[in-house]
C-alpha cells in the first residue's frame, strides 16, 4: 500500500503525461489524471478531480497536484466537497517536479504528509545548490567514491530507485554534493557512465546506505 | 414577510440562464479586452447545464438549489468563474441548510457566506477589479435592507443594484488578480467581466422575487 495521487490540469494530455513520467519512477503508486474538461476541452471539472479522488484512493491517503490558477481552485473545491477529509491533501508544487519527487516518495512508502513534503521542496533545493547540502558536515561519515558502469548512468529509472530506496533509511546522504535521497536533484547532476559518485552518508543508516548504493552501481542497476 | 422558497431558487437559476445566453456576447467581448475571451462562453455552458439537471433532478429546498448550481458551475464552467461561482454556491447552500423558505436574514447570510467563498477561493479583495467589487457592496447592501426590515425581495433588490454599482466602478481600475492583472495599467477603462457576471445573476435574483411577490409564474424568462 501507498499514498496515491491525481493529477489535476487544464489538459487532459498534460494530467496523462504527468502520470506517465511518473509512473516510470513509482511503478507501484496508483496514478490518476483528472485533466480536462468532460467533454475534453481545456479547463477543470470537479466532477472529474471528484472520481479521481475517489478512484485514486487506496486506503493511504491522497495527494493532489495542479497546474495553474483555477485548477487549484477545482483542486480546493472538491476537498471542500468531500468535508475536507484527513487523507486527502492538495500539495502546493510545481506539477511535474512536485508529481514526481512525491511519486518516488510514495513508492518508498512514506506517509501521506511526506509525500506531500516531497511535492512541495522538489524545487527547494535546486535553487540552494550543493552549498547548502555540504553545509552541516556530520561528525562521522561513511564514504565511497563509485564508478558508473551501466551505458546510460544515473538517469531518471536508476535515479528514481536509489532515491526511492535511500529514502526509506535513517541516512543524511550526499552523492556528488546533492542530497541522494532527492530523485530530482540526482537526475540534475547528468551522471553518465565513466562518472565517479563521491557517496558520503552519516546517521544510523549510513553504512546500510553506502552499502546500498554500491550494490546497485556496481550491479549497474540491473541493466548489464 | 414572503419568504423565497424552492420556487424561487429554481427561478433565479433558470432567470440566469436566460440572462447569461443573452448577455453572453458581451461578457465575451469584456473578457476579450481583458482576458482570454471566454467568459461569456463558459457561463452560457455552466448555466445551460443548470437548466438539464434542475429537469433530471429537481432540488426540494432552495439549499439544494444551490448545491445543485454549485456542483454544475464546478463541473462545467472550466475557467476560474466556476470555482469561483461553484464556492459561492457552495457555501450559500451550507449557510441556509435544509431552510424551506428564507426570510430577509436569511438571504443576505447566504449573500455573505457566498462573498466569503469567492473571497477564500480567489484571494481576492475589494479594489482588485475582481467579482468581489461586485459582492462586497451587494452583501453589505442586502445586510443593511434586512437590517432595517425589509421584505427578501428589497433585499435582493438592494443587493442587485449594489453590484450594478460595484461592477461600474471597475472600469477604472488596475487588476490585481486574474490574467487581467498581466496587463496592469491597459485594464484601465474595462469593466471587469465577472463582476459585470457578479450583477447580472444578482439582478436576475432580485427580478425572481419580485415574480413571486406578485404572482408572476416562475421561471419566467426576462
Amino acid at each position: 500500500m501507498s499514498v496515491s495521487l491525481v493529477i489535476v490540469s487544464h489538459s487532459a494530455k498534460l494530467a496523462e503525461g504527468v502520470v506517465e513520467l511518473a509512473a516510470q519512477m513509482a511503478p507501484d503508486v496508483t496514478l490518476v489524471a483528472a485533466g480536462g474538461m468532460d467533454d475534453g476541452g481545456i479547463g477543470t471539472s470537479l466532477e472529474k478531480v471528484l472520481g479521481a479522488l475517489g478512484s485514486a484512493d487506496r486506503g493511504d491517503g491522497v495527494v493532489v497536484l495542479t497546474d495553474l490558477g483555477s485548477a487549484v481552485m477545482t483542486a480546493e473545491s472538491a476537498l471542500e466537497f468531500m468535508g475536507h477529509p484527513d487523507t486527502a491533501r492538495l500539495a502546493s508544487a510545481p506539477l511535474v517536479e512536485g508529481a514526481v519527487a512525491a511519486a518516488v516518495a510514495a513508492q518508498s512508502g512514506a506517509a501521506l504528509g511526506t509525500v506531500v513534503k516531497a511535492a512541495e521542496t522538489a524545487l527547494e533545493p535546486v535553487d540552494d545548490g550543493p552549498a547548502v547540502a555540504a553545509a552541516p558536515s556530520p561528525a562521522v561519515a561513511v564514504t565511497a567514491s563509485l564508478t558508473l558502469i551501466n551505458p546510460l548512468g544515473l538517469h531518471a529509472r536508476p535515479a528514481a530507485v536509489l532515491a526511492g530506496e535511500l529514502g526509506a533509511l535513517d541516512v543524511d546522504i550526499e552523492i556528488n554534493g546533492v542530497d541522494g535521497q532527492s530523485v530530482m536533484l540526482l537526475m540534475t547532476l547528468g551522471a553518465g557512465k565513466g562518472t565517479v559518485l563521491d557517496v558520503s552518508a552519516s546517521g544510523p543508516d549510513a553504512q546500510r546506505a553506502v552499502d546500498l548504493v554500491r550494490r546497485e552501481v556496481e550491479n549497474g542497476f540491473g541493466e548489464l | 414577510m414572503a419568504g423565497l422558497g424552492t420556487d424561487w431558487a429554481v427561478a433565479w437559476l433558470r432567470r440566469s440562464a436566460a440572462v447569461v445566453a443573452e448577455h453572453r456576447v458581451e461578457l465575451i467581448e469584456l473578457d476579450r479586452a481583458i482576458g482570454d475571451g471566454d467568459h461569456g462562453e463558459n457561463m452560457d455552458r455552466g448555466y445551460t447545464a443548470i437548466l438539464a439537471r434542475l429537469d433530471e433532478t429537481p432540488p426540494a429546498t432552495p439549499g439544494a438549489a444551490f448545491k445543485l448550481a454549485a456542483m454544475t458551475l464546478m463541473s462545467k464552467v472550466g475557467g476560474a468563474a466556476g470555482p469561483l461561482y461553484g464556492t459561492a454556491f457552495l457555501r450559500a447552500a451550507t449557510a441556509v441548510g435544509e431552510a424551506g423558505t428564507l426570510d430577509s436574514g436569511l438571504v443576505a447570510a447566504a449573500l455573505a457566506a457566498a462573498r466569503d467563498g469567492v473571497v477564500a477561493r480567489g484571494k481576492a479583495e475589494s479594489g482588485d477589479k475582481t467579482m468581489v467589487d461586485a459582492w462586497t457592496p451587494a452583501v453589505d447592501a442586502a445586510a443593511a435592507a434586512a437590517a432595517s426590515g425589509a421584505e427578501p425581495s428589497a433585499v435582493l433588490g438592494a443587493a442587485a443594484d449594489a453590484a450594478e454599482a460595484g461592477a461600474v466602478a471597475t472600469d477604472p481600475l488596475i487588476a490585481r488578480k486574474g490574467r487581467a492583472s498581466y496587463l496592469a495599467e491597459r485594464a484601465i477603462g474595462h469593466r471587469d467581466p465577472g463582476a459585470a457576471s457578479s450583477a447580472l445573476i444578482l439582478r436576475a435574483a432580485a427580478d425572481a422575487a419580485s415574480d413571486a411577490a406578485s404572482g408572476a409564474p416562475s421561471g419566467a424568462a426576462a
